[in-house]
């Protein structure tokens, strides 16, 4: 059957601890901290962080699957975008699935009937960017992040064994065109006849199918909406809370919606022994539940690295600007066109530049002419590397920003060529000359009217 | 090639009052600068038989200058090469007069930034998204930067060519400042563009410059002392120069390939000179400037400026006696012809306070974009 060959995750590296919040409205102090997108970030470039993450097989996938509640687009899809960065061919099959909590483990397991269908490799990436209305629980709860698997006709790091899915009516959270924040009814209605019961029911559901008793389980990824809200679906099913429920990250980055099941496999499959079975489950209008059996090959995609390699926001107000919760008036004039973007397509996402036939000198964008020894005959395509070393700087008090100074870097690349980027999840003090940054890929600007991306650098 | 070595000569020269100008339009400035330069040469405005008018966004086209100036049925044209717009308008000038079409044109810069409210110097973006949220400090800090680790020194070397400008400009009744700073001033000063603060910065000004530019004939015959042009380069690199792989980011080959032409032309070496007035946009493009010009060798641009080698009074090639863009303000298009301006008051001893003693030959350097555009013009008195 198939399996899981490749997890990768993209953790923001802002936090905003919750006591900030609560500070600022005067409520109850909640314990631990959430994982806040950068004002670079959305749900998008999560999910292409962590779909490169994925590793150079992702390159080969002839399906992608983007996954999550708030695509930066109503209208336009994500996985395209997804594709172009792993630069996938014309003939790849692109799909966006939103609308639910439960859209992460739904693409998985639309990614696993395709598989079934004759695909080969399959990119199924999440990525998710909450948005919770000020003073209120949500707000307390939602953290953002990226989680992507890559799935395949073979075991690699986990087969999948079994799998259950339920459709379920069921109006406990929802949002609609108009409303900018989701909402949930008051009280306990939604986790006792919503989510502990088809939870429960899909898990049942899949343990019966592959014969398997709750006690064999290694461990269980269960949706923690809440740090409680797992537990007592657990005891329902005879699992023990402590050494089986896989952590959902809830106090370290709080409820990362559609990409938590995922972010939760790639931590379980992290420290998953040979023969060791791995449930996760996702919810929404229903639930889905996968049982995998991990084969012992490694599936490092560094979850608890980069839950600690963080920046803690200082006020609520850096958070409020970046989530644009503050209204500010004077908005940079960004321009942009369509067809430039378009023109360049292949230089801004997958990141291409040239490689002069004559000298051999890389550049970028891929110039007409060498910029090093002038020759006409054309250059060649060369994909750039993702990595390279600080050649020099500044940090940018003038150019207006959420996240102020702006820190410009012209950056040497490994295997040659010269990228002029921001650097950004940094900290302006202690950037220098020399230091290693690695791109990812950011939302630079809405001029024009649309999301424009590009690549930056940070350090690592 | 012949080179321009005393085949045309300046024979009058104006430049409004640089400042913030809330109350003034491009206009009076264009109309001030111009009609001062009529009157320095004794002309006629008749007398013009071609214009070129330098703006990097203040105008279009040679309209610009002929509405203001009522210059209409002749030929003007409008000269845009980033800060280097104003040099290159008056380059074009002498290029003309030079082949023999005409014996007497105006050279015109000008710039009215304060109307924009705009912050800074404006942006190079031609892009969506590469190079987005360049800003004119940010493109000289990063050179200010690598300077710093290539040669191992700190700002306070920026900070002396601060108090410098700013001295001078004291002097300069027409400059934009006249205010001494301190060193520990420019020190403390908030960051602009690290490790650049406010007091590494030229302000946002507006102002006008003109010069009138003739023949040999022609100018012999409106006076006595015209100043001699004996040489003008100009080069223009990439105007992308952090994505081009092995720039150094500690100079600006495009000064040093324009200086290199016009020496030549002149047939002088850099230790003739008396005095430059150099672009310095922000403090470290001067300490450039003066290695790229071959004031002193790589890396001693520093010590030159330290050690007061820059100073009016200095002993070596005085720097920008007039304060220079820091003091005198920077209004874009106007800067390359004000430089002009100011070397001739310099050679014809009408410096006043600010004058270098004897001077006889001067240099004046505009430099455009991110050290993309580099115009040197060398001026004598004989």
């Amino acid at each position: 059957m198939a399996g899981v060959l490749a997890t990768g995750v993209s953790i923001p590296r802002y936090r905003l601890p919750r006591e900030l919040i609560a500070r600022e409205w005067g409520g109850q102090a909640v314990g631990g901290e959430k994982a806040v997108a950068n004002h670079d970030e959305d749900s998008l470039t999560l999910a292409v962080n962590a779909a490169v993450a994925l590793g150079p097989e992702a390159e080969h996938a002839d399906a992608v699957f983007f996954a999550s509640t708030t695509s930066p687009w109503a209208e336009k899809q994500g996985a395209a975008t997804i594709a172009a960065v792993l630069d996938l061919p014309a003939a790849v099959r692109t799909l966006d699935f939103g609308d639910t909590l439960r859209a992460g483990t739904s693409a998985v397991l639309a990614a696993l009937d395709a598989i079934a269908g004759g695909a080969r490799r399959v990119v199924v990436a999440a990525g998710e960017c909450r948005l919770g209305e000020p003073e209120s629980p949500g707000e307390l709860s939602y953290g953002d992040a990226g989680a992507a698997v890559l799935l395949g006709p073979e075991a690699g790091a986990a087969e999948v064994v079994a799998t259950h899915s339920l459709a379920d009516e069921f109006l406990g959270t929802w949002r609609t065109r108009t409303q900018e924040f989701p909402r949930a009814f008051p009280g306990a209605f939604e986790t006792r006849f919503g989510y502990a019961r088809v939870l429960t029911e899909a898990v049942k559901g899949v343990l019966t199918r592959a014969g398997v008793t709750p006690a064999q389980l290694a461990a269980v990824a269960l949706p923690t909406p809440n740090a409680r809200a797992p537990q007592a679906v657990a005891k329902a099913l005879g699992l023990d809370p402590k050494t089986q429920l896989q952590d959902g990250f809830w106090t370290t980055l709080g409820d990362t919606g559609a990409a938590q099941p995922l972010l939760m496999l790639a931590a379980a499959l992290e420290r998953a022994r040979a023969g060791d079975l791995v449930l996760v489950a996702g919810y929404g209008d229903g639930a889905d539940a996968i049982l995998l059996r991990a084969t012992g090959q490694a599936a490092a995609a560094g979850v608890h690295r980069q839950i600690e390699v963080k920046r803690t926001l200082a006020s609520y107000g850096r958070y409020a600007r970046f989530r644009r919760l503050v209204r500010k008036e004077s908005q940079a004039a960004d321009v942009s066109t369509p067809v430039t973007l378009w023109r360049d397509r292949k230089a801004l996402l997958p990141l291409y530049g040239g490689r002069c036939p004559r000298c051999g000198t890389v550049q970028f964008p891929r110039h007409r002419v060498c910029i090093e020894c002038g020759a006409a005959d054309g250059l060649e395509d060369v994909k750039l590397a993702r990595r390279g070393t600080l050649f020099t700087f500044t940090n940018d008090y003038l150019f207006e920003s959420p996240d102020p100074p702006v820190c410009h870097a012209v950056v040497d690349l490994e295997g040659g060529g010269r990228l002029y980027v921001q650097v950004t999840d940094c900290d302006p003090e202690r950037v220098e000359i020399d230091m290693p940054l690695e791109l990812t890929f950011r939302k630079i600007h809405e001029g024009g009217g649309f999301h424009n991306y590009f690549w930056k650098a940070r350090p690592l | 090639m012949s080179g321009i070595k005393d085949r045309v000569a300046v024979v009058g020269v104006g430049c409004s009052k640089f400042g913030e100008h809330y109350d003034r339009s491009a206009e009076d400035l264009v109309c001030e600068a111009a009609f001062e330069a009529y009157a320095d040469a004794g002309i006629e405005p008749a007398r013009i038989q071609a214009a070129w008018v330098g703006t990097l966004s203040s105008g279009f086209s040679g309209t610009t200058l002929a509405d203001f100036l009522k210059l209409y049925d002749i030929p003007v044209t409008r000269v845009e090469n980033y800060c280097a717009s104003g040099m290159d308008a008056f380059r074009n000038a002498c290029l003309a007069v030079a082949a023999g079409m005409y014996d007497c044109v105006l050279a015109l810069g000008f710039e009215k930034l304060r109307d924009s409210g705009q912050r800074g110097l404006g942006t190079f973006e031609t892009h969506p998204v590469i190079g987005h949220g360049t800003t004119a400090p940010s493109l000289f800090a990063m050179a200010a930067n690598r300077y710093f680790k290539t040669y191992g020194i700190g700002k306070d070397a920026l900070a002396k060519v601060a108090v410098k400008n700013h001295h001078n400009g004291t002097m300069s009744p027409k400059a934009h400042f006249q205010m001494e700073v301190t060193e520990a001033q420019v020190l403390a000063a908030p960051l602009i563009c690290s490790p650049l603060g406010l007091f590494d910065c030229c302000p946002t000004t507006d102002g006008a410059a003109a010069a009138i530019v003739c023949s040999r004939e022609a100018a012999r015959a409106i006076r006595a002392d015209p100043i001699w042009v004996k040489g003008i380069g100009l080069a223009v690199t990439s105007g992308e120069p952090y994505l081009k792989p092995g720039f150094a980011y500690t100079g600006f080959p495009a000064t040093r390939a324009a200086a290199r032409s016009a020496y030549e032309q002149a047939g002088i070496t850099p230790r003739d000179l008396d005095l430059c007035e150099v672009h310095d946009c922000f403090t470290i493009t001067e300490i450039l400037n003066y290695e790229d010009l071959g004031l002193c060798a790589p890396g001693e641009g520093a010590r030159y400026v330290a050690e007061g080698r820059a100073n009016i009074d200095g002993g070596a090639v005085a720097v920008n006696p007039s304060g220079g863009l820091k003091s005198f303000g920077h209004p874009i298009g106007a800067t390359g012809v004000r430089m002009i301006y100011e070397v001739c008051q310099q050679l014809w001893h009408k410096a006043g306070r600010r004058q270098v003693k004897n001077a006889e030959l001067g240099l004046a350097h505009n430099l455009g974009g991110p050290g993309a555009v580099g115009c040197v013009t060398v001026l004598g008195n004989g």
